[in-house]
């Protein structure tokens, strides 16, 4: 049984897990009003992993995710107002507007995207591990990825490089249960994901990714592993998103009635329930909480709009590093 | 005759093809209970079983190399990769298996695969699910290519594509599969060997493919209304190209547009340019013009995107400034 | 043992194809023979052997593609130097003669008239492929395209003239134009051009030719062009520095003297091959050679030596109704004699005007190898061989 947090900490996560929330609500709503476009993933239902995981990593730790990281880019500290501009596509977003939904990038929080082929980016964590490595530097590199990721070449290919070489990476897996509309016992041979991890030869441990005390609290034993010199992890996180895959989503796939079963373990609620039985938290803290949240999110909603397009003569901007600019 | 969507029109031809040989499986990402990330499988698990409509975890490399292995050995499999993008990360087996077994084995074996997969821009999908990479898979001698551009194309190509005893990529551009068109009734058979004239005209030649032809083919109706007649191809078939068909437009016209979503540079269109320039030299009098995709990763805000991709306002302009109206 | 080798018939040859083999293991050839056909960038040549002797063995099948310098054949040689070179290709049966279109000096290689004399003609290929087919100069024709450009609607209007035949491929064409762009690119990047000019009276060398030609059977009848060539010659003779290469950096003049000697291929294209020894032979029998040349010329039958031997190239432009020809030097070559048209104009004759026939000569030197006033003589005794008709 892991330790309870303190009022502070219990304040910070449920804020953090209701802002995930709130901003995800009205990214549906933008969509469906046509202010967002493209491919949207939302989170929700999968709040506590981004908002237990990160408290575990330190601000020079680098962050790489995949296109379901609204969460991730919010609790990492890139402002609500900067990363609803980038929903929006202008060019106030924290990508200058060029990635959309799909590609939240925020080098000074050591974002690195935002990444939507899936498993592309895992074998970048390594070599951002490597650098780290080779230069001597105590930092960590988390991967998050869905479990989806777990049947490409490249999950594998890097987990033996990062446990060959004894890379400070953490594979972070997000387990929701379903690669779009592919459950996983449809997918994987081997459903016990960290024992397909452990047969790499690093440490691999699973976690109930609804419970935020849990993901916190074995996320930094295990980066503090990896930060002492112990090489790469994989942690699973058994989580499950209460939404479509995207917009775009007949959920053929799943019974309403077992999303309904999924929705009772709602991180949110479930977290205050216990916060409220502990005396830590009140209904008030999350009165107040929904109210700070609501003003923040209408103002990073008013920010988007007033934000501008970028001109289309600056459409070849960035292609190359313009020497010198 | 019945009007179908692009989408239904692929789904014809899964169905007839599973109906008529019992080889042909289909497998891919989500092809079963999600039914295809554009929905052209929808049902078909329930018709035909989770043997025949088989959903792959995402390997990629792993499944279509599956697909070509099953070929080997006497299935007719279509592998459907969700889009182009992805098939990156199956581009050493197509590339170096299932284009050049044939050729490696002194034409003892051949890999009767199809390989189907959505390209292009214009969902606001971003830098790494927008690209058009028939160029690269139009570079590979041992590859037959395909750009259906109609409903009866991705029926009969299909169809088309499983008759044929090598391997073939048939690229569906994403934002067809909602367009409807006239299914004939019965449905017609289509070859694979020829560029389609999709409209006559004496001024200029706009060549183009896929999803480019309709915007290609509002240029020229627009460019009626200021006199000029331009003849659009089809080209329909990528690999083997049907140049004789481009020539001939060519020698009549003496002008060449040509208008595709890939980068200009190196691109597919750079190819066709080449073309023409090397074996209808003497045909042209003006220098042959693309309207082609600009060299940028493809953004996600609209504007961005749009103005990324060929626009019709920009195949007017080009055909214009070759006849002699800019 | 002697080889028998891909012959480099151009400075810009760089392989040929070996079409048809002419002879077969053990027949006896003389020095000067024709033994094969090879083709290249600018047509079927025929080429003759240099050795006497019995061929041994073909190393080359037909239809091989090779590179300049390759052993074709292999040659037993004999003791026996008996037949003259000119004495062995005369001795080949030449193709039944084609109707010869009227006059044998059809545009040169390089010919550049006045008005593109400051930069080529802006013209399309679809242009300029009709132009050829039709027998249009470009030159002449107004351009309706961006910056002036001929385009090929502006061509059929321009055709005033009958059309040649119809060329049956576009690739041979376009080959012949690479040659032709090759050379003349080199010409002008590598040679600096002077140019001089002056109106020859030819109201004597006509009056002589009309005369002549009353007088004779028709198959010894000549067409000015051999006065003209004839009168080069003479010229030649008086001032040699103008006849042969600049090769290694130094003029190598030659002996004899080949005129080159422009022919136009049905379906544009053209070559310009060397009818040998001018100034030895009579008009009459310059007549006939001038007139299998262009036959073979236009069936893809020249030798290998008349497509590089020429020491002079004469380009005549005349017959396009073009008063003034400036050529372009054909590369090794030195010097190239332009011919205008015969035109009727007032003239200063005895203090009086009268109306005489005169008709524009023009010289391009390459100023390496000579200077202005070389080429003035040149020019005056050149206007000295036309007034005489009767000594060539
Ligand atoms: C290489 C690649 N193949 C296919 C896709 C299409 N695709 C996007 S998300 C997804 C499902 C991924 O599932 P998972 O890794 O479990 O993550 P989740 O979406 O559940 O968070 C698929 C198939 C892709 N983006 N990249």
């Amino acid at each position: 049984m892991t330790a309870l947090p303190g009022r502070g900490h219990a304040l910070h996560l449920l804020t953090q897990m209701v802002r995930i929330r709130r901003f995800e609500e009205r990214c549906a709503e933008l969509y469906s009003a046509g202010k967002i476009r493209g491919f949207l993933h939302l989170y929700i239902g999968e709040e506590a992993v981004a908002t237990g995981a990160l408290r575990a990593l330190g601000p020079d730790d680098a962050l790489l995710c995949t296109y379901r990281e609204h969460g991730h880019a919010l609790v990492r500290g890139v402002p609500m107002n900067k990363v609803m501009a980038e929903m929006f596509g202008k060019q106030e977003g924290c990508s200058r507007g060029r990635g959309g939904s799909m590609h939240l990038f925020d080098a000074e929080h050591r974002l690195y995207g935002g990444n939507a082929i899936v498993a592309g980016h895992l074998p970048l964590a390594v070599g951002m591990g490597l650098g780290d490595q080779m230069a001597g530097r105590q930092r960590v590199t988390a991967c998050f990825f869905g479990e989806g990721a777990i049947a490409e070449g490249e999950f594998h290919e890097s987990m033996n490089l990062a446990a060959l070489w004894k890379l400070p990476v953490l594979f972070a897996c997000e387990n929701n249960g379903y690669a779009m509309g592919t459950a996983l016992a449809r997918s994987e041979s081997q459903t016990a994901l960290t024992v397909k991890a452990a047969s790499y030869g690093m440490p691999a441990v699973s976690v109930d990714g609804m419970d935020v005390v849990a993901v916190e609290t074995e996320t930094r034993a295990i980066v503090d592993a990896i930060r002492a010199g112990g090489g790469p992890a994989f942690i699973e996180y058994k989580t499950y998103r209460f939404r479509a895959h995207s917009m775009f989503d007949a959920e053929l796939y799943r019974d309403k009635a077992e999303v309904d079963e999924h929705r009772k373990r709602d991180p949110i609620p479930s977290f205050l329930r216990r916060m409220i039985a502990a005396n830590t938290l009140t209904e008030e803290d999350l009165a107040h909480i929904e109210a700070k949240v609501a003003e923040e999110l209408s103002e990073a909603v008013a920010f988007a709009e007033a934000g501008t397009w970028e001109p289309i003569e600056e459409l070849t901007r960035d292609v190359y590093t313009e020497v010198g600019a | 005759m019945s009007e179908v969507t692009f989408r239904e029109a692929v789904r014809m031809a899964l169905r007839e093809s599973m109906h008529a040989d019992e080889r042909v499986f289909l497998m891919g990402e989500d092809v079963g209970r999600y039914g295809g990330s554009y929905a052209c499988s929808m049902g078909l698990l329930e018709e035909f079983g989770e043997a025949r409509i088989r959903d792959t975890p995402l390997s990629e490399s792993g499944f279509v190399g599956a697909g070509i292995g099953a070929a080997l050995v006497g299935m007719k499999p279509i592998v459907e990769v969700m889009t182009v993008n992805f098939s990156l990360l199956a581009l050493d087996q197509i590339i170096n298996n299932a284009a050049t077994l044939r050729h490696m084995s002194g034409g003892q074996v051949n890999v009767p695969v199809v390989i189907r997969m959505s390209t292009g821009a214009g969902k606001q999908l971003a830098a790494q699910h927008s690209h058009s990479w028939e160029a690269f898979y139009t570079h590979v001698p041992g590859l037959k290519v395909l750009s259906p551009a109609t409903v009866v194309d991705a029926r009969g190509m299909l169809l088309a594509a499983l008759d044929d005893p090598d391997p073939v990529v048939i690229f569906e551009h994403s934002g067809l599969y909602n367009m409807k068109g006239e299914m004939p009734e019965p449905p017609p058979a289509v070859d694979l060997t020829h560029a389609r004239v999709a409209r006559e005209g004496t001024d200029v030649t706009l060549i183009t493919h896929g999803g480019c032809l309709r915007r290609t083919t509002e240029a020229a109706a627009a460019l009626a209304e200021r006199g000029i007649s331009a003849e659009v191809l089809d080209l329909r078939v990528l690999r083997p190209l049907d140049w004789n068909t481009v020539f001939e437009s060519v020698a009549k016209t003496h002008r060449a547009v040509i208008v595709d979503e890939g980068w200009k540079s190196w691109g597919f269109s750079a190819e066709v340019s080449a073309r023409i320039a090397e074996d209808a030299f003497w045909m042209l009098d003006a220098p042959v013009r693309r309207v082609a995709g600009v060299e940028v990763p493809i953004p996600y805000p609209t504007h961005l995107e749009q103005a990324s991709i060929p626009q019709t306002a920009q195949v007017i302009a080009a055909a214009l400034e070759v006849v002699g109206h800019g | 043992m002697g080889d028998f080798v891909m012959p480099s018939l151009g400075a810009d040859m760089e392989r040929g194809i070996l079409n048809e083999w002419l002879v077969k293991p053990g027949d006896a050839v003389a020095k000067g023979d024709i033994i094969a056909v090879v083709e290249t960038d600018k047509g079927a040549i025929e080429v003759e052997v240099w050795s006497a002797g019995v061929i041994e063995e073909l190393c080359v099948d037909e239809g091989t593609d090779t590179p300049v310098g390759t052993v074709l054949a292999r040659i037993r040689e004999t003791e026996n130097p008996a037949s003259e070179p000119s004495a062995a290709a005369t001795a080949t049966p030449s193709p039944p003669p084609e109707p010869v279109a009227t006059t044998p000096a059809p545009p040169a290689p390089a010919p550049s008239a006045p008005a593109e004399a400051r930069g080529r003609v802006m013209a399309s290929p679809w242009a300029r492929h009709l132009a050829a087919e039709r027998g249009v100069a470009l030159t002449g024709v107004t351009g309706s395209g961006p910056l002036g450009a001929v385009l090929g609607r502006d061509v059929p209007a321009a055709a005033a003239k009958t059309a040649h035949p119809k060329p049956d491929k576009v690739d041979q064409l376009a080959a012949m134009r690479r040659a032709v762009a090759k050379a003349m690119a080199r010409s002008k990047r590598e040679i600096p051009h002077y140019y001089l000019g002056t109106d020859v009276d030819v109201t004597g060398a006509l009056a002589w030719l009309a005369r002549r030609n009353a007088s004779v059977p028709p198959p010894e009848r000549l067409l000015p062009a051999v006065i003209w060539l004839k009168a080069v010659a003479a010229a030649i003779r008086k001032v040699p520095q103008v006849n042969g290469f600049w090769q290694d950096d130094a003029l190598r003049l030659s002996e004899p003297i080949h005129l080159g000697f422009a022919v136009s291929l049905r379906g544009g294209g053209l070559v310009a091959p060397a009818l040998h020894d001018v100034d030895q032979r009579t008009p009459v029998e310059l007549m006939r050679a001038m007139t299998d040349l262009v036959t073979r010329a236009r069936r893809g039958r020249l030798r290998g030596a008349e497509m590089t031997d020429a020491t002079l190239t004469v380009t005549s432009m005349g017959e396009r109704g073009v008063e003034r020809v400036d050529g372009v030097i054909y590369p090794p070559q030195v010097a190239i004699v332009g011919l205008g048209k015969v035109v009727e104009r007032p003239w200063v004759v005895d203090g009086e005007v009268a109306v005489r026939k005169v008709m524009h000569v023009s010289l391009a030197g390459d100023h390496r190898a000579h200077d202005g006033h070389t080429g003035g003589l040149f020019l005056n005794a050149l206007a000295d061989a036309l007034s005489a008709p009767e000594a060539l």
